[in-house]
């Protein structure tokens, strides 16, 4: 005996759904209603990200002025005596640029290991997984554990030192090593997705012409994975703009840029200061600065440089995509 | 068969280049690499994020120790007292304190890391599946343009940010209109509120991780193969019933995993939640009926990014590793847990 359903009949009179208009006849109202609440979702969405992004640049606009972006910040009491956002500005680049620069390398070589070299495959999967791990741990555990490797002392001369000799374990460099780290995730995920989409014939070829497989890897495999391995570090690099919890850990507290010792650039990098993030943090009513109009300020030119970097990755992904 | 030639010539090179001078160190590593050295190499670059995540639990669980061993290793996690009392007792205790000074009792952090994270996973889950939904099957074209790149950009906008939003914005409005005058004077003398605590942290969370929950789906969804919602289709199943018993069922492992993944992200968001939670450790108690909504907490992230300042006090340190350590080892569960969520997808050989 077979079992039909009560409304089989009903469906197989009805007609074929028209792609629009009466799409949802002979739904039942539980469905309609799902329908209508996922919609309302989909839309909530685009309402929430419209209000953030407008609600940030209006405030921008009313409290960014030129002066503002271009003069150094002082500690004050009062709103018009804080100076501007100079200095973090310059931390944020700073950091963003030790932070890639560290990551990238890592990344791309432990893709390219895994790859195409991948043995013995136990240590493979276990780097694959390592990998995972790292871009669970949250920020803040990463933060901790940096300010307990720069405070051995083996690593004292790349920090901040108190005058006491007491080592603090805070500078760009400690920063931007552990920015690394949480940018790495990315960079390593893009190239890998790049590396296997390369079809194993191209490789082949390459080998049968007498190329060892590094050499193969050098000339065709890393060229062609280039675009990938720019959106992960756009990607990255938009994590490392953002993160605050590493900057208010490793890069200590100083508004401005202080220097460690007295060469210029090596100095600076061994000194402290601080970024928009902490800028940000620092200036809203949770912190010490209580100075909302700055912080919308330094949060809008933070959202503007998150927003560029998005729309990096998009254009790169448009510009791979035709390829493909 | 190689000629003979070649395999003797080989080994003679290499003993000729392993007694150069070590002023041509630079010079030997510029030659092009053997496939034997980059194999190596390279893994032992890889196998460094291996070593890095070794002495990340090693690290923080030698300088979690002391107060692990001063109160117990489950204890501490306990109730008892008021922590931020705790805390503050800790910082004048001196370099050589007594192991009385290491007196932790940090349930209300604890409890406000799973009443944040837990609520706003649970609201988070239910509207990123709806979302996920309508982006896969019923957007049109023209507003799937849209909403994608709003998700994108949504999981983009940095946590302080979100952070500034809930305090400059949510917060006070939240104090001024949600909260009456009487309800300020009922709990005056246990705890104050003024707009920052569970509402405003479960709702910037929410923000803050369901964009990645509906990416997670979103996959799992367009992984799903064609043929399956065609023959449901075939039967005479409508469109929501498709998606609804064939797509979301087969995709129920990669939802689990986006909540699980979202817990991992939830339980490390630190400055976001500090600015926006009330930022006391105070564990909000049910009974108080509407009132709980607004009464100040503090997860355990945020706690140790308020603290990092008095890190110098062995007590404050050791206590602020241990809830990294804390911290470290729910993020490995769970992202274990995650990768265990998703096996039974990859066995019937959909790609998550």
């Amino acid at each position: 005996m077979t079992i039909v359903p009560p409304t089989a009949a009903l469906r197989r009179d009805a007609p074929r759904p028209a792609p629009r208009g009466d799409a949802t006849r002979g739904w039942r109202w539980s469905q309609r209603l799902a329908l209508v609440a996922c919609w309302a979702c989909g839309l909530a969405l685009c309402a929430v990200t419209a209000a953030i992004v407008v609600y940030m640049g209006v405030r921008g606009v009313q409290y960014l002025n030129p002066e503002l972006l271009f003069s150094r910040p002082t500690p004050g009491l009062q709103q018009h005596t804080t100076g501007g956002i100079l200095d973090p500005i310059v931390g944020t680049i700073v950091l963003t640029v030790i932070g890639i620069a560290l990551a990238v390398p890592l990344a791309v070589a432990a893709a390219v290991w895994l790859v195409e070299y991948g043995r013995p495959a136990p240590l493979a999967r276990a780097v694959e997984s390592g990998i995972e791990v790292v871009a669970g741990t949250p920020d803040i555990v990463i933060a901790i554990f940096g300010l307990a490797i720069f405070q051995l002392p083996l690593f004292a001369p790349l920090s901040f030192t108190a005058s006491g000799g007491g080592v603090f374990g805070r500078s760009f460099l400690a920063a931007g090593a552990m920015m690394s780290l949480i940018a790495l995730p990315l960079v390593f995920g893009a190239a890998r997705e790049g590396l296997m989409a390369i079809p194993t014939h191209v490789r082949e070829a390459s080998w049968a012409l007498g190329k060892t497989r590094i050499c193969t890897i050098r000339t065709i495999l890393l060229p062609q994975i280039r675009t990938n391995i720019a959106t992960g570090s756009a990607l990255g690099m938009g994590r490392i703009v953002g993160d605050t919890a590493v900057v208010v850990v490793l890069l200590g507290a100083t508004l401005q840029l202080e220097r460690q010792g007295d060469v210029p650039i090596l100095g600076n990098l061994r000194g402290t200061g601080s970024t928009l993030t902490s800028y940000v943090y620092g200036a809203s009513p949770a912190g010490e600065g209580n100075a909302p109009q700055k912080a919308y300020a330094a949060a809008f030119v933070l959202l503007l440089i998150v927003l560029t970097l998005n729309a990096a990755v998009d254009l790169l992904g448009r510009r791979k995509e035709p390829r493909a | 068969m190689e000629p003979p030639s070649a395999a003797r010539s080989s080994p003679l090179g290499e003993n000729r280049r392993r007694s150069s001078p070590p002023g041509r160190v630079f010079a030997r590593l510029r030659e092009p690499w053997t496939d034997r050295q980059a194999a190596w190499r390279l893994g032992a670059v890889a196998s460094l994020v291996l070593l890095i995540i070794v002495l990340m639990v090693a690290f923080v669980a030698v300088r979690a120790w002391p107060v692990l061993q001063a109160n117990g290793w489950i204890s501490w996690l306990g109730t008892g007292g008021n922590v931020d009392h705790q805390l503050g007792q800790m910082i004048a205790t001196g370099q050589h304190p007594p192991d009385s000074a290491y007196h932790l009792r940090a349930w209300p952090l604890i409890y406000g890391t799973l009443l944040t994270t837990g609520a706003s996973v649970l609201i988070g889950l239910a509207f990123s599946l709806l979302a996920a939904i309508f982006i896969v099957e019923f957007a049109p074209a023209r507003i799937r343009a849209v909403v994608v790149p709003a998700v994108r950009l949504l999981a983009a906008v940095p946590s302080v940010i979100y952070g500034l939003i809930g305090i400059l914005v949510l917060a006070p409005w939240v104090g001024s209109h949600l909260i009456s005058p009487g309800r300020k004077d009922s709990v005056q003398n246990v705890v104050q509120i003024d707009g920052t605590g569970v509402l405003v942290a479960v709702v910037v969370l929410t923000v803050m991780i369901t964009p990645i929950m509906i990416a997670i789906v979103v996959d799992a969804l367009r992984a799903i193969p064609p043929a399956w919602t065609e023959g449901a289709a075939a039967l005479g199943a409508n469109r929501w019933e498709v998606v609804w018993s064939v797509s979301v069922r087969a995709a129920r492992p990669a939802i689990v995993a986006a909540a699980v993944l979202a817990c991992a992200r939830a339980l490390g968001e630190a400055v976001g939640l500090s600015m926006v939670s009330g930022s006391r450790g105070f564990s909000p108690n049910p009974v108080d009926g509407i009132t709980y909504l607004f009464e100040p907490i503090r997860p355990l992230a945020a706690s140790m990014v308020e603290n990092v300042d008095a890190i110098n006090a062995p007590p404050v340190r050791a206590s602020i590793y241990a809830f990294a350590l804390l911290l470290l080892l729910s993020s490995l569960a769970l992202s274990i847990g995650g990768y265990v969520a998703k096996l039974p997808m990859r066995r019937q050989g959909l790609r998550v």
